[in-house]
């Protein structure tokens, strides 16, 4: 199959963009969309040219490294896939491919599709953690925690950090990358007992960052690799809100 | 040329008591005196994380780098299967001296028992550590713990978060070091690479860094540096590891000094999607877990072209069931890629290239049901599907054996330091503990027993012999020399402007390692490939081209310092296997196996570590820790 790119160029944070237009030709349509950008990139080097930086690792869909616009998608067309994970039989002979970085202010762009993610890390060291210094645990089984809730948790966890909820998002919120972590934590035992200091640290450090708030239209979730789901953000709210209660509480106290 | 002598300084005394009275010998620090200390840490995936985040609640200064990002892209959140504990849940008469066991003979007695002992041990701990951070394992309807069985092993000791455990132990770790970070006793650097270790009066002190960002050379100093850099199996071109694993790192450390142990010691794991056409970028496992309810077979016949639902049961040769009765599909990993090559090089693989097998869950399908099968392995059958574009709930699995993980790596003590005075290595970086071959969940094991439970341990030991630096000493002639050199270096790179990209070169050298150094060797072909390899490193420094300036986020330098240090390491990989003239674990040579064509291992000669020193010529020099075993009866292996 052929392709037509048209691919954002960018050399840095500091500079200005554009987009450039490549076109690859006899692509097997069983390769994956990076293994067709690792095709154009070889292509490039041999012509002397700046080849297309991109973020990837483990191209199995789990680190959550990779992650660019596909036609004004978060990681393209595929539902509940991730950019390494999407294969060129997604699309039709002759297709033309927009690539284009997430855009968000808190996500400036490092170079080419490249952006810079750190702010997500910022949000889970203002509290994305339950305080236990190595050593201090109890026996794993003294713990015992329904299964229900434990399933629950694991499906929060799955979270992979790329950012697509907040590329998919009007006002790039980070509410859906938040919420899972605040869920995750809070549906176990071990969690709560930080639950509400947890909660309203991250929504100010979230703030902090620069990114928007949530108006509850559902792109994330719908654009999310791994599904995460809406019920996350009405546990941070409620979390939230038990949190607020109680601090105001406290205050009057 | 310096003498080593490889003295593992494990403790006397009883086996099971070892590690407990040794470390209560160890030298602490209160931690208004850790403080006084920097440790510098590379690489946060488990073993990187734990050890930092450890190691900074106890008060020292740690600065972690990572080439990527976040400490949560590190390889180790690809790690589907679990990990293994001995904590006996199911009463099936596990122990610690069980998993012990099972690891060491899973290994072909090729590790040292005291380091074996004190992780097998630890693992307990770590399900613990884990639980209390929120690790999401999976649960039985009684809200306990479950477990499920593995590889290698005839008890169920493995936890696991579905097919997602080493993302879930991950994210528990970085979540242990984002709280680190947040009270300012961790600093992170993302996005730098580390391409040299300084020595200063022959200790590590420091090391020099590539900011990927804008290419900036930087030098760093401290009071130790730990290495948990990862393994190397990208040195075959294709492998299960991420992208941008490395041996860098370690590769640097070892020209400093740090000798390098079993570089032959690689895992081929039997259970990968195979390799579908010359573009492929990377092989994607599919976890071991699903050897308890997949059936591996071929077709009796040779070139059988029908599918396999039309091949009628006494048709098919289910091999590892019929050869290994007791262990049938869950022979440990070597045993199973080996056979899967056996059957495929008589002709009787599958699939358009002949180089696969089948892995079918029809049987279990039918007896436990397909809701059973998804509630256990449902994104793994995903992933399939998505890769291969087949329904693997209603066509068997092709599967084919790729390089995974690696034994080998830094030689270190058992206070997991390396040859170097202040350099540790933790994790797949070292060789320490799977011998020839690593038991299926037992890496993130041992990433997170090295550093959560032993080196900030032996790593204070150290320290706390050690005066303070109290300041940055990169104003030494030591560091600027380093630097130097490092730029040196990139110019040398910037300026071949040949006309092949990075990755060209390196499928080329990863074809050789993979014929040669591979699932079976022998000493012509491991000839073959030291003629061979200097030709790859002479196209290398003549032919590549890195367009764009090193100034500047540059993958392709990324790349083209990682495939040099590649080339030189296979090198020594192949000098490796052909010094072992024997067959153990999962380095097979041809000409020394039985009539039953199970690996000859030879205990009289080459019961020791092959530890190697670097030389610039092309003559590594061998040393030899020779392995005691005083708990433990040598046996040839058998999962008949």
């Amino acid at each position: 199959m052929n392709v037509n790119l048209k691919i954002w160029r960018q050399r840095s944070g500091s500079t200005k963009g554009v987009l450039k237009s490549y076109r690859l030709e006899n692509i097997d349509p069983n390769i994956s969309f990076l293994e067709m950008m690792d095709i154009l990139n070889i292509k490039l080097v041999k012509e002397k040219k700046d080849p297309v930086t991109f973020d990837h690792d483990c191209r199995e869909g789990i680190c959550g490294s990779c992650g660019f616009m596909i036609n004004g998608r978060p990681h393209g067309p595929q539902k509940a896939t991730t950019v390494c994970q999407l294969h060129m039989r997604a699309f039709n002979n002759e297709d033309d491919i927009l690539l284009e970085p997430f855009r968000a202010e808190s996500f400036p762009v490092i170079k080419d599709l490249s952006v810079d993610r750190k702010a997500f890390d910022r949000i889970i060291s203002s509290g994305g953690y339950i305080s236990t210094n190595t050593g201090e645990a109890p026996e794993a089984n003294s713990i015992s925690i329904n299964k229900e809730y434990a399933d629950e948790a694991f499906l929060s966890s799955a979270c992979i950090g790329c950012g697509a909820c907040v590329a998919a998002c009007k006002n790039s919120s980070a509410m859906l990358f938040t919420s899972a972590k605040v869920s995750h934590l809070s549906l176990l035992p071990q969690g709560q007992k930080e639950g509400k200091d947890r909660v309203a640290k991250m929504v100010a450090t979230m703030d902090d960052e620069g990114f928007g708030s949530c108006t509850n239209t559902g792109a994330c979730s719908a654009e999310c690799p791994k599904e995460i789901g809406q019920v996350n953000i009405a546990r941070l709210n409620q979390e939230y809100i038990s949190s607020s209660l109680s601090s105001l509480l406290k205050k009057k106290e | 040329m310096t003498e080593f002598n490889l003295f593992s300084k494990a403790p006397n005394g009883e086996l099971h008591t070892k590690w407990e009275e040794y470390k209560k010998r160890l030298k602490k620090l209160a931690p208004e005196d850790a403080n006084k200390y920097k440790v510098i840490v590379i690489g946060t995936g488990l073993a990187g994380a734990s050890a930092s985040a450890t190691l900074a609640e106890h008060g020292f200064n740690v600065h972690a780098f990572s080439f990527h990002e976040s400490p949560r892209r590190a390889h180790s959140i690809a790690a589907q299967g679990g990990i293994n504990a001995a904590k006996n849940y199911k009463s099936d008469g596990d122990s610690v001296m069980r998993l012990f066991y099972d690891t060491i003979k899973g290994g072909d007695f090729r590790s040292r028992e005291e380091n074996v002992y004190r992780l097998a041990e630890i693992s307990k701990n770590i399900i613990d550590q884990c639980v209390a951070q929120g690790v999401p394992f999976a649960r039985e309807y009684g809200g306990l713990l479950d477990n499920r069985s593995f590889g290698g092993v005839q008890v169920s000791r493995t936890f696991y978060a579905r097919g997602q455990t080493g993302q879930q132990l991950l994210l528990g770790a970085y979540s242990a070091l984002s709280r680190q970070m947040e009270k300012k006793k961790v600093v992170f650097y993302p996005r730098h690479d580390m391409l040299d270790v300084v020595l200063v009066d022959e200790k590590a002190k420091g090391i020099v860094t590539r900011n990927l960002v804008n290419g900036k050379i930087e030098t760093h100093s401290a009071d130790i540096v730990i290495l948990a850099t990862g393994g190397y199996s990208n040195v075959y071109y294709l492998s299960t590891n991420a992208m941008a694993s490395n041996v860098t790192a370690n590769w640097r450390a070892h020209r400093k000094g740090a000798l390098f142990a079993n570089p032959s010691f690689t895992q081929i794991h039997p259970t990968c999607i195979p390799v579908k056409n010359d573009f492929q970028s990377k092989l994607t496992l599919m976890s071991e877990s699903l050897r308890n309810d997949g059936r591996v077979w071929v077709p009796k016949k040779k070139n059988d072209q029908r599918k396999p639902t039309e091949i009628p049961e006494e048709e098919r040769d289910y091999y590892l069931e019929r050869i290994y009765p007791a262990f049938g599909n869950l022979v440990p990993r070597d045993v199973a890629s080996r056979r899967a090559k056996e059957v495929c090089d008589e002709g009787r693989g599958i699939g358009p290239t002949g180089f696969a097998v089948y892995l079918d869950f029809q049987k279990a399908i039918k007896e436990k049901g397909e809701d059973f099968i998804r509630e256990k392995y449902g994104n793994l059958f995903d992933m399939y599907q998505n890769i291969t574009n087949e329904n693997p709930y209603e066509t068997p699995m092709k599967i084919y054996p790729a390089v995974h993980y690696t034994m080998g790596g830094l030689w270190v003590d058992y206070n997991l330091m390396t040859t170097v005075k202040g350099l540790f290595s933790i994790g797949e970086s070292n060789f320490s503990d799977h011998g020839a071959n690593r038991l299926g969940a037992s890496a993130l094991m041992q990433g997170l027993a090295d550093g959560y439970f032993v080196v900030p341990h032996t790593a204070m030991d150290f320290l706390a012999k050690e005066a303070p630096l109290m300041k940055d000493i990169t104003d030494r002639p030591e560091f600027k020399e380093a630097k130097d050199k490092t730029e040196a270096e990139i110019n040398r790179l910037m300026k071949v402007e040949g006309k092949m990209a990075v990755d060209e070169v390196h499928r080329e050298l990863g074809k050789i390692v993979w014929d040669k150094i591979g699932m079976a060797r022998n000493e012509a072909g491991l000839k073959e490939a030291l003629a061979e390899i200097p030709k790859i490193k002479e196209k290398f420094w003549n032919d590549i081209s890195i367009p764009g300036s090193d100034k500047d986020v540059n993958q392709e330098l990324e790349k083209a310092l990682r495939v040099k240090d590649f080339i030189e390491l296979a090198e020594l990989m192949a000098f490796d296997a052909l010094d072992r003239n024997e067959s153990c674990g999962a380095h097979f040579r041809e000409e020394y196996q039985t009539e039953e064509n199970e690996a000859e291992r030879n205990d009289q000669d080459f019961k020791y570590v092959a530890a190697w020193d670097y030389s610039e010529n092309g003559n590594p020099e061998l040393f030899r820790e020779e392995l005691k075993y005083s708990n433990v009866k040598l046996k040839t292996r058998s999962y008949k």
